[in-house]
């Protein structure tokens, strides 16, 4: 059914009563050109961009819980495209490309909202960091712009600008930036794969990678063996545990990133803003929850839960920068596993084994990155080869020296 | 989640910085296969989902280098001792805690 203002008002002259499914609930066919294993945000995307751009429908998307059930239900929502570094700075503005037109593509409302990202800086090295990066991101064709600290005040004013340890002196600020709804976000992808063919399989877990001579020919799963000429993992969180079932030992590590959401109130942050000083970022669903979060806990968990003296640093962290927060009641808060790789980048390749593909270590970024990671997987599994635009996020990348560390931490996943 | 140090007693884990996985063998620097030895051990990890042998230093206390056998599932703390002089040896006597 194609969601238009007409459907809207058929649908509320007929009583609500004959809207379909958004998906077929689909059995696992015996064999597959692609199955991919992980129904989060960028399986699904993958699914949908093989079938669109490539033309290969004949795929399945496995998925151990539910659509959503992963980081792409449990993530603040951002999406931007400010990075300094060659390797990244094109492939994230793909993305942002991709999520402006993403709603008309899948013909679905994932309320992507370009309320724009504030980056604040509070010294004056930080102010030349965020200048370079903004001109770096300039010279790439993407938006920034620098703003000093009444431009800020104009934008954000509930802010403590004259903190006596973090004075706010500016920020660089992408206004294409913003955020999505993320459920939305794989609904929609599931809804248009599913309408080009694609098996959306829920409640499937693989719990084995079968070979033969060195090339993949299906999965084993809680419902069976699945043939596949190819396999594609996009296993965020998990990707250790599922490509240890192909042999491959991976550059990461699993760790736990906490949200926070508040009680509803009135308009009060405009877009995103983020702590220069410390760990900490805010931004407003429609809704009028505060959506807040910080950094990641810092050790290995598979726990999906984490721990009190991080929700302390982020706690306090809120009041440096809106002392306003300690008034507001926290609504509910929640934990995600992330794979953190050990430059802070992303993998999307092929793999040593013939016809296993790898989408991983996407660390606390990759919502953003739902679309292009996608794009960029289908393409890499269609043609057997990276497109230019994911050629750097190669497997071996740690072997021959070519590490993307945004932050420059070296092989410490819990700094990145 | 808490740490019982050996030396302190049992504190909460904000007085402990973590180090990572425990169980990487440093390579032989002279071996013949001496660089992909080090590309691995620098960079690839089991990262297994259970338990797990990691570092931790005590660094708001006693600044003790620690090797804990922690449930990266549930948070579950099985077994701390010094790191000192058991770091480079897989089956260490621990104490149960
Ligand atoms: C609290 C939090 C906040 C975040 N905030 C942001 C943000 O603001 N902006 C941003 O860009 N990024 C953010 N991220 C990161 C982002 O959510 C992830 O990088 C991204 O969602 C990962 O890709 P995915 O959507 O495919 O993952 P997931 O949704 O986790 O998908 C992976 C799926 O694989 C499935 N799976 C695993 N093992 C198996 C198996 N054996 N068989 C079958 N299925 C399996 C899982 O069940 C899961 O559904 C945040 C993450 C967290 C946890
Ligand atoms: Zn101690």
């Amino acid at each position: 059914m194609h969601y238009s203002i007409l459907s809207i008002l058929t649908q509320a002259l007929r009583g609500q009563q004959g809207w379909t499914p958004a998906w077929r609930e689909a059995e696992p066919q015996r064999h597959y050109d692609v199955v991919i294993v992980g129904g989060g945000g960028h399986g699904l995307a993958t699914a949908h961009y093989l079938a669109k751009e490539h033309g290969i429908t004949r795929v399945a998307v496995l998925e151990k819980g539910y659509i959503g059930s992963g980081n792409v239900g449990r993530n603040t929502t951002i999406i931007r495209s400010n990075y300094l570094l060659p390797e990244n700075t094109p492939f994230y503005e793909w993305s942002l490309k991709l999520w402006e037109g993403l709603e008309r593509d899948l013909n679905y409302n994932a309320m992507v909202s370009q309320r724009g990202v504030l980056n604040l800086f509070h010294s004056d090295s930080q102010r030349d960091a965020f200048a370079r990066r903004g001109n770096t991101m300039r010279l790439a064709g993407v938006d920034a712009e620098l703003l000093d600290r009444d431009a800020v005040r104009a934008l954000v004013p509930r802010l403590d600008f004259d903190n006596a340890r973090f004075p706010i002196q500016g920020g660089l600020l992408q206004r294409r930036g913003g955020t999505a709804r993320h459920d939305a976000v794989a609904w929609g992808f599931a809804r248009a794969a599913d309408k080009r063919g694609v098996d959306i399989i829920q409640n499937c877990e693989v719990t084995g990678i079968r070979t033969t001579e060195g090339r993949v020919t299906g999965v084993e799963t809680t419902r069976g063996f699945i043939g596949a000429g190819k396999v594609g993992l996009a296993c965020a969180g998990n990707s250790s545990r599922v490509a240890a079932m192909a042999g491959l030992r991976l550059p990461i590590e699993s760790h736990v990133l906490q949200a926070f959401v508040s009680e509803a109130v009135k308009p009060l942050v405009k877009g995103v803003v983020t702590f220069g000083a410390g760990h900490f970022y805010v931004s407003q669903s429609d809704k009028g929850g505060l959506v807040f979060g910080g950094d990641i806990d810092g050790y290995n968990s598979y726990a999906q839960r984490g721990n009190l003296p991080t929700i302390e640093d982020v706690a306090e962290s809120a009041m440096a920068l809106m002392p306003g927060l300690g008034r507001l009641r926290l609504l509910r808060h929640w934990g995600g596993l992330m794979d953190m790789s050990m430059d802070g980048s992303p993998i999307i390749d092929r793999t040593p084994v013939q016809g296993l593909f790898l989408n991983a270590g996407w660390c606390y970024g990759g919502f953003k990155a739902t679309p292009a990671s996608g794009w960029c997987f289908a393409w890499t599994i269609a043609k057997d080869e990276p497109h230019p635009l994911n050629a750097a996020f190669r497997l071996d990348r740690f072997a021959t020296g070519h590490v993307i560390d945004e932050k420059g931490a070296g092989a410490q996943p819990n700094l990145h | 989640m808490r740490i019982p140090c050996p030396f302190c007693g049992e504190r909460g884990v904000s007085e402990f910085s973590y180090r990572g996985d425990a169980t990487l063998q440093r390579p032989d620097a002279g071996s013949e296969n001496a660089l992909a030895a080090f590309v691995d051990y620098v960079h690839l990890r089991d990262n297994p989902a259970g338990r797990h042998r990691e570092f931790w230093q005590h660094t708001g206390g006693c600044r003790a280098w620690l090797v804990v056998v922690r449930d990266v599932r549930t948070h579950a703390i099985e077994q701390v001792s010094a790191a000192r002089g058991l770091s480079q040896t897989v089956d260490v006597q621990m104490v149960e805690v």
